[in-house]
């Protein structure tokens, strides 16, 4: 038995690694390799997987993990059970992990808003981003029409290319938007770190899910880099 | 030459058939001894009939219109049309009533997501019996109709709709925040449950219940410490647990958190999970109001399994590898070494 006691985890590679790590060590994980071998998926021994962030929710979903640990954002852009959310993935959200914390921002070229002109002439405004669920929510919700451009890049890029008016996404610390020479238009939404499980390993696998639960909530937060 | 079909649809062939066949075969014999008789109903309904009840989430998606500019549904499950059936043929029929169907249903996809359009379902609908005899019977059947087909890990979640309700009543959340803190539980979402809470003025020991109690889910002892706030549904699934058999009693994991996504459940309700599958295999429950609706106030319970999921859990099963299958599960006895 590891000290996830059998469970499974699927553990982000990026920029909540580092964090998921020092929490997997506070839990008494053996993360040396975790650490060292960055080619390596899956680690058997200790009961981690590891993959990209937005993969997380599709395993945990499937019960390939037990648990997972991914950004809100994600699960804002992919999971869903409520009305309208039918094609979301359906897994369950037990904890709010506190690290990684950033902001989905609508954001645009400094200076006049050509979003806002665009509005005012044509009625509609485009948007580049890599979370098209994410801004198309917010656009109707505030009642403007906008064309919605999905890119899997740079998204900094299509505001300054003219491709669009101004983009949706995700900022820890407003550096790369700066150096773009983009400012923040709106906040949409704050987002951190959360644990997710599998709906039926949270019932079949109650009593360890809830201790792990239980310990990763009195864990301090996994400290910012 | 290839012609496609539309997504989430198949041709079944016969190596599928007779796998699927063997375990329908099965099912039918169990329902059928316990004196449920099969019905067929149309896949084409009239979408005003279809629509007094609240579906919620398993809303009809496919529309067209007849002959005469009426709109007709393909049905998205098959315990509406049997409570429109009850209300239209059988309006002064002694109870209980007993009916069992294999039936396809036709639900909305998501694009890309291999969701299936068409669905068979296999399930009973128990009508005129109130709780608790009637529900200890939907689950007997149940779990002997599982056992029937050769599954062995599987166990049975049993939740009551009106738990939360009424445990938000008792204490004395504001009305303007219930839906809202009900919306975070249907979502799954505990971190957002426990704003919600946060947001709606709540501290101390009632925020401690809320967000605590729909997270209890384990063996028959929960019954037994449960916060007397929810003491209604709480004795109500004591009432259940005490008339089952032991067999299946110690198929059964009590979730205080259990909902499901149909809005026509009222009591008892229940999920079917097994280690083989990372979804549950199907569930039912207790829709005392839906039979109003139709005209005939009666008690009713029922349970629908996807057939095509159950098939999933067995292959499972048989080859060891299910999803959660090479994994430990709390209950160690129950799933096949």
């Amino acid at each position: 038995m590891t000290p996830l006691d059998g469970l499974t985890i699927a553990v982000p590679r990026g920029a909540l690694f580092d964090g998921t790590v020092e929490l997997l060590g506070a839990l008494g994980l053996d993360t040396a390799e975790l650490r060292s071998n960055d080619r390596k998926l899956l680690f058997e021994e200790i009961g981690v997987i590891t993959m990209r962030p937005s993969d997380v929710p599709t395993y945990v979903e499937a019960g390939a993990a037990d648990l997972g640990i991914t950004g809100k954002d994600v699960l804002l852009e992919q999971g869903s059970w409520g009305p309208g959310g039918e094609d979301g993935r359906k897994v369950y959200e037990l904890l709010d992990l506190g690290f990684g914390r950033c902001t989905m921002v609508l954001a645009g070229k400094a200076g006049p808003d050509p979003a806002a002109e665009a509005l005012r002439r044509l009625g509609v405004m485009r948007v580049a981003t890599k979370y098209p669920r994410i801004a198309a929510r917010h656009l109707e919700e505030t009642g403007r029409q906008a064309e919605i451009v999905e890119v899997k890049g740079s998204v900094e890029l299509a505001p300054l290319t003219g491709m669009v008016e101004a983009i949706v996404d995700l900022t820890a610390t407003g550096t790369t938007l700066r150096e773009n020479n983009l400012v923040v238009r709106e906040e949409i939404v704050e987002c951190t770190a959360r644990l997710i499980a599998n709906p039926v390993s949270y019932k079949l696998k109650a009593a360890a899910i809830d201790e792990l639960r239980a310990r990763l909530r009195e864990l301090p937060v996994p400290s910012e880099r | 030459m290839i012609h496609p079909i539309p997504s989430g649809t198949r041709d079944v062939l016969p190596d599928e058939t007779r796998e699927a066949r063997a375990i329908t075969d099965a099912l039918r014999g169990v329902f059928e001894r316990h004196g449920y008789g099969e019905v067929y109903t149309p896949a084409l309904e009239y979408e005003s009939v279809l629509a007094r009840a609240d579906m919620a989430e398993a809303q009809p998606a496919y529309r067209v219109f007849d002959e005469s500019g009426a709109v007709l549904v393909l049905r998205s499950d098959m315990t509406v049309p049997i409570a429109r059936v009850v209300a239209t043929r059988y309006a002064s029929a002694e109870l209980p009533l007993r009916f069992c169907y294999f039936a396809h249903c036709y639900r909305g996809v998501a694009p890309a997501r291999g969701q299936p359009r068409e669905l068979l379902q296999a399930g009973i609908e128990l009508i005129g019996s109130p709780a608790p005899d009637g529900t200890a019977e939907a689950l007997t059947v149940l779990c002997h109709a599982l056992d029937a087909t050769g599954l062995k890990g599987y166990s049975v979640g049993l939740g009551d709709a009106s738990l939360f309700p009424a445990l938000m009543a008792t204490l004395q959340v504001p009305e303007q925040a219930r839906d809202g803190l009900l919306e975070a539980l249907v979502m799954r979402d505990f971190v957002e449950l426990e704003r919600r809470i946060d947001e709606s003025g709540l501290s101390g020991e009632p925020a401690e219940l809320l967000l605590e109690v729909p997270q209890r889910r384990g063996g028959p002892e929960l019954l037994g410490d449960a916060p007397a706030e929810a003491a209604e549904a709480v004795t109500g699934l004591r009432r259940v647990l005490e008339l089952l058999e032991p067999a299946i009693a110690a198929r059964v994991i009590v979730d205080f958190g259990l909902v499901r996504n149909i809005g026509y459940y009222t009591g008892a309700v229940f999920d079917v999970y097994d280690p083989a599958l990372g979804a549950p295999l199907g569930g039912g429950g207790r829709y005392d109001e839906l039979l109003g609706r139709f005209g005939r106030r009666l008690p009713a319970v029922g349970f629908a399994l996807g057939v095509d999921r159950l098939h999933l859990a067995l292959a499972g099963e048989e080859r060891g590898t299910g999803a959660l299958l090479a994994r430990a599960v709390d209950t160690d006895g129950s799933v096949p070494a």
